[in-house]
């Protein structure tokens, strides 16, 4: 076990359900079956926000409970459980989530990506490529991509059903017109299978090439805003863009100060008073990975 | 050399350490009990069990005791409490008219059948601090209560036919938006939950906001009732109800301008409000911003934010409002990052875009 | 109404079973045409395959209307008592479907096929056929596919495969399909393109 695990499991012992009185992952097999039928739909289209009847759980809205509610009606004890926040395992949101689940359905746990038969994450794809049966969980703020265009749900769900998104390419014409280039860094909107525009969680541009085609199932849960959606394995994800300004991701002149990596995605720490920068991987395990040493306490 | 901490885990015990010991204040200073607030502090308790749609006096304070009197934060508690209880189906609703009155008022008659009868209430306390009061009170005898069958103010206006009939759900359906995903457009029933749940503030400006021109409707205070009444339950097994206890509730029904049109005579309009507890304010908020939403279904435009379904039932939530509110103070770096990148790069692009002009003019 | 004295257990370990049958519901619905296995210890009750037994159990209670054909019927008994799921009179009225006659299938365009707005409004089937096989003479395409998966199913009367078009042309509506056979099953939904 890594020390991570090790803290974790030390902080809060896997329990065998029922000893606190709460079922199995906390949720009441109701509510499982409910989302369970959710999560079959959106799988059946990739894409499309399926409303589901989002519990209150024990974390706020807007930390991750529509991402802990799929994962709490996915996992069982076969299962092997990674959770990231910013890409790290050991933010403390991430750190709380993991607690969580480790309490309520006593799974194993790891920072290994490829691991991880569950992996929850808020605002990053891991460095290393999914594999065919690794299923990724998104936690979704704002599920709705055309949020920003048309506040009322009842017309946002008339434009996904008539495909009409021309008010969508319209917004990202004008930010070519005002700054030359879509000013849109994270959070940037793709489409699915050629149909629906889906929102992919206010991940970094960086990463949505990672969700095209991907070998893993993607599902996405937003707790406060009742919307469950997924994108199947294989399946085409392209980042709206045009044919005169085609979809570019970030990139750092910087390599990591740890690892030496010169294609993840770059944290910005300012490390003295005089506000001097050092560039690491926001990945942790994919960084902690590189520097091991060939064949050393890496393996589990 | 910059070493990445891994002190997540840590932190977080400390920072529970921490607050316990805040939570608890002076040692030297008795520790607050449950029932100390359930009793000194009621309307607390009562705002903790409409919001968190949960009635239970001692869980409510409780759960106040243990957010250290932040209510929306014992709101949270109680509602993540409820997510856990099972439910076995819905009550009978309760009947209003039948209830032990503490406190009964309307505006709109000078003298109405039972009286007018004040109740315990602040309205006409001058509001100044009494410094007395930080000094224990003896106790009162409680008085005897009331009447429990004194007709509803409205249902003598009903009689006459001056006032549209109290509403009911098409096909005796009803919502659970804590089941369910709320959809627009929303049914009565299920407006009037999110608002019998809703955030006592924001309602209370909504309803304000009717009063001073942002869809007016000219309500006036038909009937207010605080009392308790009793819950019954029919299951299915059994084929009759029976009672499973008494809860206090505070009930307003307003009266609105009258609306009618070239087929229909004028009749007066209703608003109502209905919470646990003792909760005028909330209840008489409620009750206009129930008249203000029903604004296109009887016919009149939506102009004002009070009217406008989806944007007060959307964010009525205090728990859904705080918990995203308050998100913001999770790390999201990443994203910065990201919109830092994008805007160094557009400012380089715009400082060698000037350049260029520069260095054009001067040659 | 006698009592059924003969009425079938449901899972074993109803917490467990559930959540390992609706993963393999979801890996198939994921991976069209791959055929996955359920629990085989399960005791479903004749003429119910224990794979259709199974996800009646995991995915089925009071919210769910169950529509059963005419080969299913003594189902009804065992859905309604494990899961106290309603049994829908008409086809139309089911969010859920389980088909054993395959000769006499209704029209896929009968079930719930959901509204623009809301697709996901719409039927699934567990249809409980005669064989399944991989690397059958079907070519299925689409979401969840990398290329072509080759899938058999045999018993299906041929007007099912000349219906399928329509269903992935009516997307996003729809209806979303399970193969069953014994203690295996497969997924079929709406965006998946089958060639025979």
């Amino acid at each position: 076990m890594s020390p991570l695990d090790e803290a974790t499991a030390a902080a809060a012992p896997a329990q065998p359900a029922n000893t606190d009185g709460y079922n199995f992952a906390y949720l009441d097999e109701q509510t499982k079956r409910m989302i369970r039928r959710a999560l079959l739909k959106a799988v059946a289209i990739p894409g499309y926000q399926v409303p589901f009847g989002s519990r209150e759980m024990p974390l706020p809205y807007g930390w991750g409970t529509g991402g802990i509610q799929v994962t709490a009606s996915i996992i069982g004890p076969d299962d092997v459980l990674k959770v990231i926040d910013q890409g790290a395992d050991d933010t403390t949101n991430a750190v709380s989530i993991r607690r969580f689940f480790r309490r309520t359905a006593g799974v194993p746990t790891t920072e290994r990506t490829e691991d991880a038969t569950v992996i929850q994450t808020r605002h990053r794809v891991p460095e290393v490529p999914l594999q065919a049966g690794q299923i990724l969980v998104y936690q979704v703020p704002t599920p709705e991509p055309l949020r920003w265009l048309e506040p009322r749900e009842t017309e946002t769900r008339k434009m996904h059903a008539l495909q009409e998104y021309g008010a969508m390419h319209v917004s990202l014409y004008e930010d070519i017109a005002r700054h030359g280039v879509i000013a849109k860094s994270y959070n940037y909107p793709v489409c699915v299978n050629g149909r629906y525009i889906m929102a992919p969680s206010p991940i970094p541009k960086f990463d949505n090439p990672k969700m095209d085609r991907s070998p893993a199932l993607q599902l996405f849960g937003a707790g406060r805003e009742r919307r469950i959606y997924a994108v199947p394995p294989h399946t085409p994800v392209k980042s709206l863009d045009f044919e005169d300004h085609p979809f570019t991701v970030q990139s750092w002149e910087e390599s990591c100060a740890l690892c030496g990596a010169t294609d993840s995605f770059l944290d910005e720490m300012i490390v003295d008073d005089q506000g001097k920068r050092l560039f690491v991987c926001s990945d942790s395990n994919y960084c902690e990975r590189r520097r091991e040493p060939a064949g050393g306490e890496g393996a589990l | 050399m910059y070493v990445a901490l891994k002190g997540g885990e840590q932190a977080i015990d400390n920072a529970h350490g921490w607050l316990a010991e805040a939570r608890r204040g002076d040692p030297s200073v008795p520790e607050i009990s449950p029932a100390q607030i359930a009793g000194q502090l009621s309307h607390a308790t009562d705002r903790a069990m409409a919001e968190g749609s949960l009635y239970d006096p001692e869980l409510a304070a409780l759960a106040i005791k243990q957010a250290r009197g932040d209510l929306i934060e014992a709101i949270f508690l109680l509602r993540a409490y409820r997510t856990t209880l099972p439910r076995f189906g819905f009550s009978a609703p309760v009947d209003t008219s039948r209830m032990t009155l503490e406190r009964r008022i309307s505006a709109t008659f000078k003298d109405i059948p039972g009286g007018q009868i004040l109740g315990p209430t602040f309205d006409y306390t001058h509001r100044l601090l009494d410094f007395e009061g930080a000094a224990p009170q003896p106790a009162k005898q409680a008085e005897e209560g009331l009447s429990d069958t004194m007709p509803r103010v409205l249902e003598l206006l009903d009689a006459e036919g001056l006032i549209e009939p109290p509403g009911r759900s098409a096909g005796g359906e009803i919502g659970d938006v804590t089941r369910e995903s709320l959809e627009f457009p929303a049914r009565r029933d299920v407006r009037l939950q999110c608002l019998a749940r809703g955030d006592e503030g924001f309602l209370l400006a909504l309803g304000y906001s009717t009063q001073r021109g942002y869809g007016s409707n000219h309500p006036f205070a038909g009937e207010i009732r605080v009392g308790e009444v009793t819950v019954e339950f029919e299951p299915p097994e059994l084929g009759f109800a029976i009672e499973l206890g008494d809860i206090r509730v505070t009930e307003c029904e307003l009266v609105n301008q009258f609306a009618g049109s070239a087929t229909e005579p004028a009749q007066f309009t209703r608003g109502y409000g209905l919470v646990f507890g003792h909760g005028e304010r909330k209840a008489m908020s409620m009750a206009l911003v129930d008249r203000a939403m029903r604004t296109e279904e009887l016919g009149e435009a939506v102009t004002a934010p009070a009217q406008d379904q989806e944007f007060v039932l959307s964010h009525c939530d205090n728990v859904q409002a705080t918990g995203f509110v308050e998100h913001l103070k999770l790390p999201h770096y990443i994203d910065f990052q990201s919109e830092l990148q994008l805007v160094r790069g557009l400012r380089r692009a715009a400082q060698s875009a000037s350049t260029a002009v520069i260095k054009e003019a001067a040659e | 109404m006698a009592t059924d004295t003969t009425l079938s257990p449901g899972f074993a370990e109803p917490v467990f079973a559930a959540q390992h049958t609706f993963r393999a519901a979801l890996m198939a619905l994921a991976h069209p045409g791959r055929i996955v296995s359920v629990d085989p210890a399960l005791e479903a009750p004749p003429p119910l395959d224990i794979a259709t037994a199974a996800l009646g159990l995991a995915l089925l209670d009071h919210e769910t209307a169950l529509w059963l054909d005419g080969r299913l019927q003594t189902a009804a008994a065992y859905f309604r008592f494990h899961c106290g799921c309603p049994v829908a009179p008409v086809v139309g009225g089911a969010q859920f479907a389980m088909l054993a006659d395959l000769r006499a299938l209704p029209p896929l365009a009968e079930f719930r096929q959901g509204s623009d707005e809301y697709p996901d409004a719409s039927a699934t089937l567990i249809l409980q056929v005669d064989e399944l096989v991989e690397e059958g003479p079907l070519q299925l395409s689409g979401p969840g596919i990398a290329g072509v998966t080759r899938l058999g199913v045999g018993g299906l009367a041929a007007g099912f495969w000349r219906d399928w078009p329509a269903n992935n042309a009516a997307f996003p509506r729809g209806v979303d399909v399970f193969f069953t056979r014994g203690s295996r099953l497969c997924g079929l939904p709406r965006t998946t393109s089958v060639r025979s």
